[in-house]
């Protein structure tokens, strides 16, 4: 019911996030979360922040709040060939947002200058149509406020004149340890970003939903962990006949002694 | 102007606003990695943390627990006044006092003591970042009975890796990640430097170097690796040594390296039953022999120019055989008990699988050599063109340490870089300063009777590293001196103490009771404790006669509310780690990198709201009060008015030397070593609190033999002298022990100890079962129990955090998958968990990549109720865990009856990696289980408000 900006924002700012190197550390999330808890969506709020709760099936409901970017561990595949993931999940800015389209007070909008898809509080009556929409579960429902809240690429922080250049990114992509977020442009080809995507076969998540989500992710690269992938062989004995092979028994001397006297350059 | 109710109102959106009003730079300690922070303030609140990007640590980036610093900081279960017990122990029962009555009782207890017996004060401090200081004033004190809490957490790392290469893998090394070409991590590791690894791991994996990761869990890192082994806990000394069978049996090894950089060619003296058997050779001077080759005699070692032999026998002056270490080492892992095939089952590892990691470890090392064009001079002044390096590198810390067989495996990691060449080599294990020290370092424990007097302070510090058994701190019929038995014949090199013991030998009087426990940051009757119940018992039992505690008067400072509170007659509250001056200091555990030597501090960024002081101010203030003579004039007025500001600028622990390096001399000009500067601080915090100096590129490789480096490594005070630092491939400090079994020597174990020290003081890194194991096994305790650490959670103190608790708020056991449906064990069942030692109940995880012989869970979220600033409530304290109930501090009888402390036989590190157990379906999950033992909840001390359920934090006074 909210229509989306016309033309198409050429300007497509997201994130890609390598899941080759991401070893779900949470840093990422948390620092997100002490950003954002005072910046434009202020604040996050936290339930049972210092106690629990159980459901009627046991299951525990502890501590919950409003988290931007949220990592998920599981794993995939069976036995010792099981792959353990760490997926980092937040708002994939999409091209065509269901959630904006759905909502109905225009509160959900698709920024044309930059194609960031931001909650307008004012507006925003509560209605959760957008979470219902929104295939990622990218949506944060603040009840206390009554109204969703969402990742805003930082948009307190990406233009901020009162940050050095170089700290004008996503809290979650300055702080990474591995390096494993990237911030940019990319609608732009040219873009440090779109070049990775492009040199690493970035994907689509869910693509065959349609909603052209803008962020990308960067699948794992081959692991070496077969026979050769190093370039080894693999096992040393054929070496070993070589090196034996190669020196000339010494004069009276065990085979070890003969290689140790050929290889010692002094 | 009405606007128009069709038109969609677009929101404002303020692309600029003021972050904050002030920055502050300071250091965090949210664990040991000790990152650079900038701290925004607004409406003097914390409004954000981040990453300092010109801090050597960590340029810039922040983990998890480094950008939850608001909400440690403001965390409800802060201490706010000092207290003093009124109920009896364990209750929480307390009567909020002023820090005046605090501090005069005691010193009250502690004068008292110092002048009577002052091994009767026992000092240990935890997490401690400032044991430069610590460790000092334990020594100022005249008490031998201080340590940190190493020997639970580290001792076999480092005192492996100093009694071998003068360096250690934990934080005070790093792979070369810029050149790597093939890393290892072995078990637990991530927890110290924790984001300068996950930098490097990111580096490396774009550089398409192989990572490997040998660990029983798939977890966090390992998740990346290139190539999970899922070994069997206890058996990577094994494995190790089976990648070195299969390297010396191809000979694969680096022969140039080893002799121009270790002792491989000095000569073994081989007369058994001889008093100087198994020694090296020696000439008059005492200098190491090995032979010449060129000269076809006999010759000084550590000469440059000889031509050594490595291998064969060789008659000594007095016609004896010696042969060189390389020798000895040949002969031992060649021999088949070490081959892929004879370890593989024991391990868990497929012997092909062995065999091709032997092979790539090869490959990498010698066809992928990295060639660095930096030209530089060795210590006997020998110049190279190049710095060519073996791009093999590898990194390792608890998962090793603790086990019963750490030590001798951590050797063995060692030793297999020293046989590829590749330590301080370009891509192999660097050295960060002050590492390489010499081997070991020249610092001896302090503690014999003879040591210690009434009212003095030790001639030296409590802590150090024996160079034979007249190094113990032994009685002359052999009993321990010290509380813990570290420096004993029960664990001889116990170079970090052994804090895991002080609770329970005080409590038995064994060897001797004593009348003060004082204690900082260490949560001994919970989680960082073997047998948690037991040594709550013992913290609360009295003399039955007296009615007395058997620990009679127990001091405690912390922060928060832990579990330890409710056990302290006395509780003097610490301040938060943003309200404090502090030090991490080169003396201590410094910040330095593989390129440079640093150290930084931390400065208050905000003035503490409650009535706490920082726990280093509290104690240079006791100190005065109780007349330590490093802390007093003369004349009774205090050398420190300023308190630890004024003692961090202007102490000296020798002439020039303090606990900061940068800015020294009157004028700030000296680095390293210079008289005090009484505006250092204000230097650190214009160079946002750290200094650093960068190596030049030709002192960065090769520190244990590259003239530049050591040259410059004494003008920073960071060495004595210069001379070149050699790896001890075999151990002759180790030896020295073995023959004082053997009956030789002066100072001699007892009997009872002997068969003991024989065994495990083998000079050569060997392998055994882990002592546990082998004690239990055939009672039906088929599994290994570990715990891993989550990375939002590393180190235990702060897992309260509001924000943290949201990722870890309970902790489940995991199980493989397969080895839980073969026992009935379905995901969410509660299950019982049994030791030789004791049951808990606990809620299992099924998972695919764990080792099926092996239970894990995450180290230290459970909770007993009523602490941490939780409600009962908490998930923590009803579902969360622990594995220390089924731990137990010492080992089962021997013959005699003698129980040994579980822990490794050299150094005393505790084994509470060696659990065994067995597993056992309880019930199905329903509303209401809870975890066992099930604990009475304990007080909130007197002051904790209840927190708010909500919290809306926005960094920012206004909206609270």
């Amino acid at each position: 019911m909210t229509s989306l900006p016309n033309p198409a924002p050429t300007k497509k700012l997201g994130l890609v996030i390598d899941l080759d190197i991401c070893v779900g550390c949470h840093a990422c999330a948390v620092n997100c979360k002490e950003w954002n808890t005072g910046g434009h969506s202020a604040p996050l709020t936290d339930w049972n922040a210092y106690s629990g709760a159980e459901a009627e099936d046991g299951e525990d409901t502890g501590a919950w709040g409003v988290w931007f970017n949220r990592i998920h561990t599981y794993e995939a595949g069976e036995g010792a060939e099981a792959r353990t993931v760490h997926f980092p999940r937040s708002c994939l800015h999409c091209e065509e947002p269901a959630c904006v389209s759905v909502c109905p007070t225009g509160a959900s909008y698709k920024r044309e200058e930059d194609g960031i898809v931001l909650v307008n509080p004012d507006t925003c009556i509560g209605c959760k149509l957008c979470s219902w929409a929104c295939p990622y579960g990218a949506r944060e429902y603040d009840h206390e406020d009554g109204v969703m809240k969402k990742c805003t690429m930082c948009i307190d922080r990406i233009y901020n004149e009162n940050l050095e250049e170089v700290d004008r990114v996503p809290a979650c992509v300055s702080t990474c340890p591995v390096s494993a977020r990237h911030f940019g442009d990319l609608g732009d080809a040219d873009s440090a970003v779109s070049k990775l995507v492009a040199e690493r076969g970035g994907y689509d998540l869910m693509p065959e939903m349609g909603y052209k989500p803008v962020n990308k992710y960067l699948p794992p690269r081959p692991r070496k962990d077969t026979a050769g992938a190093t370039g080894a062989p693999t096992r040393l004995e054929a070496l070993a006949a070589q090196a034996a092979d190669a020196v000339p028994t010494g004069a009276g001397g065990s085979k070890l002694l003969s290689w140790v006297d050929a290889m010692l350059s002094r | 102007m009405f606007p128009n109710p069709f038109e969609t109102v677009r929101e404002t959106v303020d692309p600029s606003p003021a972050v904050s009003d002030a920055v502050t730079y300071t250091t965090c300690y949210m664990c040991a990695c000790r990152c650079g922070i900038k701290v925004h303030l607004k409406d003097g609140r914390i409004r954000y943390i981040e990453g300092n990007k010109n801090h050597p640590v960590n340029k810039g980036v922040l983990c998890a627990k480094g950008a939850a610093g608001i909400m440690q900081h403001y965390s409800p279960a802060r201490l706010t006044k000092p207290l003093k017990r009124v109920g009896p122990r364990g209750s929480g029962e307390f009567q909020e006092i002023e820090w005046d009555e605090a501090l005069s009782t005691a010193a009250g207890w502690l004068k008292e003591v110092r002048e009577r017996d002052p091994r009767k004060l026992a000092f240990f401090t935890g997490r401690d970042q400032s044991q430069s200081l610590t460790g000092w004033w334990a020594s100022q004190f005249g008490t031998p009975n201080h340590a940190a809490h190493g020997g639970f957490c580290s001792v076999n790392m480092a005192a492996a890796g100093l009694y071998t290469i003068g360096g250690s893998f934990w934080e005070f090394g790093e792979p070369d990640w810029d050149h790597t070409r093939y890393f290892v991590m072995f078990g637990v590791a991530e927890d110290h430097d924790s984001n300068p690894i996950k930098m490097g791991l990111g580096k490396i994996k774009g550089r398409g170097a192989k990572f490997v990761s040998v660990n029983p869990v798939k977890t966090g890192y390992s998740a990346i690796a290139d190539e999970w082994v899922g070994i069997r806990p206890g058996t990577d000394g094994l494995f190790v040594m089976a990648l070195i069978h299969e390297l010396i049996k191809a000979r694969r090894v680096d022969l140039d390296y080893l002799v121009r950089y270790t002792n491989a060619p000095w000569l073994v003296i081989r007369d058994p039953g001889a008093a100087d058997d198994g020694l090296f050779a020696r000439d008059a001077d005492g200098k190491p022999l090995c032979f010449d080759k060129k000269a076809n005699a006999l010759a000084n070692a550590l000469e440059a120019e000889v031509t050594p032999a490595l291998v064969g026998e060789h008659t000594l002056a007095d016609g004896r055989i010696a042969v060189p270490v390389f020798q000895l080492l040949m002969d031992r892992y060649s021999d088949d008990s070490y081959s892929p095939d004879a370890v593989a089952e024991r391990c868990g590892i497929d012997a092909d699988r062995i065999r091709r990691l032997a092979a790539e470890i090869a490959h990498a090392a010698f066809e992928q050599e990295v060639v660095i064009d930096q030209p530089w001079t060795d210590w006997a002044g020998r110049r190279h063109e190049t710095m060519i390096g073996r791009p093999v590198s590898m990194h390792a810390m608890r998962g090793i340490s603790a086990h019963s067989n750490g030590f001798h495996t951590c050797r063995a990691l060692h030793l297999l870089q020293i046989l590829i060449g590749s330590i301080d080599a370009p891509g192999g294990f660097r050295y960060k300063p002050p590492f390489p020290k010499p081997v070991p370092p020249p610092v001896k424990p302090v503690g014999r009777a003879d040591q210690i007097m009434p009212g003095t302070p030790m001639a030296g510090p409590p802590l150090g590293f024996p160079m034979g058994p007249e190094d113990l701190l032994v009685e002359p019929d052999g009993t321990p001196r010290r509380i813990d038995k570290a420096y004993s014949w029960d664990a001889p090199i116990a170079a970090h103490g052994m804090m895991h013991m002080a609770i329970h030998n005080a409590w038995a009087g064994d060897p001797y009771p004593i009348d003060v426990l004082f204690m900082y940051m260490a949560n001994m009757s919970w989680n960082s404790t073997m047998n948690t119940s037991g040594t709550i018992a013992m913290l609360t039992d009295t003399d039955p006669e007296t009615g007395e505690y058997k620990i009679p008067k127990l001091i405690y400072s912390d922060a928060y509310a832990s579990e330890m509170v409710a056990y302290a007659d006395l509780v003097l509250p610490d301040t938060t780690y943003l309200e404090r001056w502090d030090c991490i200091s080169l003396l201590d555990r410094p910040i330095c990198d593989a390129d440079g030597a640093a150290d930084a501090i931390r400065q208050p960024v905000v003035a503490p709201d409650r009535d706490v002081r920082p726990f280093q101010e509290v104690l240079i203030d006791i100190g005065h009060r109780i007349g330590l003579p490093g802390l007093t004039n003369q004349d009774g007025s205090a050398k420190y008015p300023g308190g630890y500001p004024d003692y961090l600028a202007n102490h000296e622990r020798a002439p020039g030397v303090g606990p900061l390096a940068g800015w020294r001399g009157a004028d700030g000009t000296k680095e390293g070593k210079g008289e005090p500067n009484p505006n250092q601080l204000d230097r650190y915090v214009e160079n946002q609190c750290f200094w650093r100096h960068e190596f030049a590129p030709e002192e960065r490789y090769f520190k244990h033999a590259n003239k530049a480096y050591l040259e410059k490594a004494v003008t920073l005070g960071l060495i004595g002298h210069a001379d070149p630092i050699i790896h001890q491939i075999y151990s002759e400090p180790l030896q020295k022990f073995r023959l004082a079994a053997r009956g030789h020597g002066a100072v001699l174990p007892p009997e009872h100890h002997r068969e003991r020290i024989e065994t495990y003081f083998d000079p050569l890194p060997f392998w055994y079962p882990p002592f546990e194991e082998t004690a239990v096994e055939a009672d039906g305790f088929p599994m290994h129990a570990v715990t891993q650490r989550p990375a939002a959670m590393y180190h235990s103190w702060g897992s309260m955090n509001a924000w943290l608790r949201q990722i870890h708020g309970l902790n489940k056991l995991f199980i493989n998958r397969g080895r839980a449906e073969s026992l009935g064990i379905a995901d969410g069942d509660w299950v019982h968990v049994t030791s030789h030692h004791g049951r808990i109940k606990a809620q299992a995880k099924l998972m695919e990549g764990t080792n099926p012989d092996t239970v894990w869970t995450w180290n230290a979220v459970g909770k007993r109720k009523g602490t941490w600033g939780l409600d009962t409530s908490a998930p923590e304290a009803t579902k969360g865990f622990l594995l220390n109930h089924l731990i137990a501090e010492l080992l089962p009888q021997k013959g005699d009856g003698y129980r040994y402390a579980n822990a490794d036989p050299v150094t005393g590190q505790a084994a509470w990696y060696d659990l065994r157990v067995r597993i056992e379906r309880a019930e199905a999950d329903a509303p209401g289980v809870e975890a066992e033992p099930r604990l009475d909840p304990i007080l909130a001390p007197p002051g904790a408000k209840t927190p708010a359920a909500t919290v809306r934090y926005t960094g920012r006074e206004a909206a609270e």
